[in-house]
């Protein structure tokens, strides 16, 4: 773990993701595991791994190609026993074991609305942290994405207002 | 084309202006009132404050300084839909990643063991 990541006191307790927006296109999220980032990076690196946690709570991945190495395509589809699936694509960018993973990510049921994650592994006394920034390719995919289907949530935004804003840095990019 | 959720951020990039929302998610404020916690000059917040209208943000229901200024919380939930979007599938896909790394690292050691 390098010295600015360990300046970073916010996030530095296992179990609890952290996430912020980063721009008006990128969203971070944090993670730190109670394991060295070698078996972390080894969790994403095999299809009989990535299905075990992989898709949302309840679902499973039903079928999951990957070809792991820079360029090499995936997918991935992810579905309820009985009910509706849904396929997920993308082609891996950057494979560094066990520092660094980039690979595009596009629903299929929204054709071109493409986003890249960034996920950096850093460990520190046995801990990984895994960093995400999830970058949209567009302000149309993002706003594609936004009023697709998004369940009118509840959020109440006042109360989150600190929560989601903290880390805005601007519209650095 | 103006593009608000753009907008939106750009005007939430500045920390005291992120200060005043969040003073008038309190309840509505008067210029005064927004000025005097952040220790700031009158024509300063009304820059400010200028930056949040165009963003569609705050509304004053006249330009006089002694109108109330009010928070317009729409913009926000776009925002708040996105990052919450992100937060629900991250979440649990960590969780879960969280899950198997134990499973992970006990298959290790045995293998270890078994060697």
């Amino acid at each position: 773990m390098n010295a600015s990541a360990s300046q970073q006191s916010d996030t530095r307790h296992v179990g609890a993701m952290s996430i912020r927006v980063r721009s008006d296109l990128e969203i971070e999220m944090r993670r730190t595991f109670a394991f060295p980032r070698r078996l972390v990076f080894e969790a994403h690196s095999k299809p009989e791994y990535i299905s075990r946690w992989w898709g949302p709570r309840g679902s499973e991945l039903i079928s999951c190609d990957m070809d792991f190495r820079p360029g090499g395509a995936w997918r991935f589809v992810v579905g309820k026993p009985g009910g509706q699936q849904y396929a997920f694509r993308g082609e891996y960018k950057e494979v560094v074991p066990p520092e660094r993973l980039v690979y595009t990510f596009e629903f299929e049921g929204m054709p071109g609305s493409i986003t890249v994650d960034a996920i950096t592994f850093t460990e520190h006394e046995g801990h990984t942290t895994l960093t995400c920034v999830s970058r949209m390719d567009s302000i149309e995919a993002r706003d594609a994405m936004l009023a697709s289907g998004m369940e009118k949530g509840a959020a109440e935004t006042y109360d989150r207002l600190e929560e989601m804003l903290g880390g805005i840095s601007g519209n650095s990019e | 084309m103006t593009d608000q959720l753009s907008l939106t951020f750009a005007a939430l990039a500045d920390p005291t202006r992120r200060g005043i929302l969040a003073r008038l998610a309190d309840g509505d404020a008067t210029v005064n009132e927004l000025a005097e916690p952040f220790d700031l000059t009158l024509p300063t917040v009304s820059k400010h404050l200028k930056v949040l209208q165009r963003a569609g943000l705050v509304t004053q229901t006249r330009k006089a300084q002694w109108r109330p200024c009010h928070l317009e919380p729409a913009p926000l939930k776009d925002v708040a839909d996105w990052v919450d979007r992100y937060r629900r599938m991250w979440d649990s896909r960590f969780e879960q990643l969280d899950a198997f790394l134990v499973e992970l690292a006990r298959k290790e050691t045995n293998d270890e063991r078994q060697r």
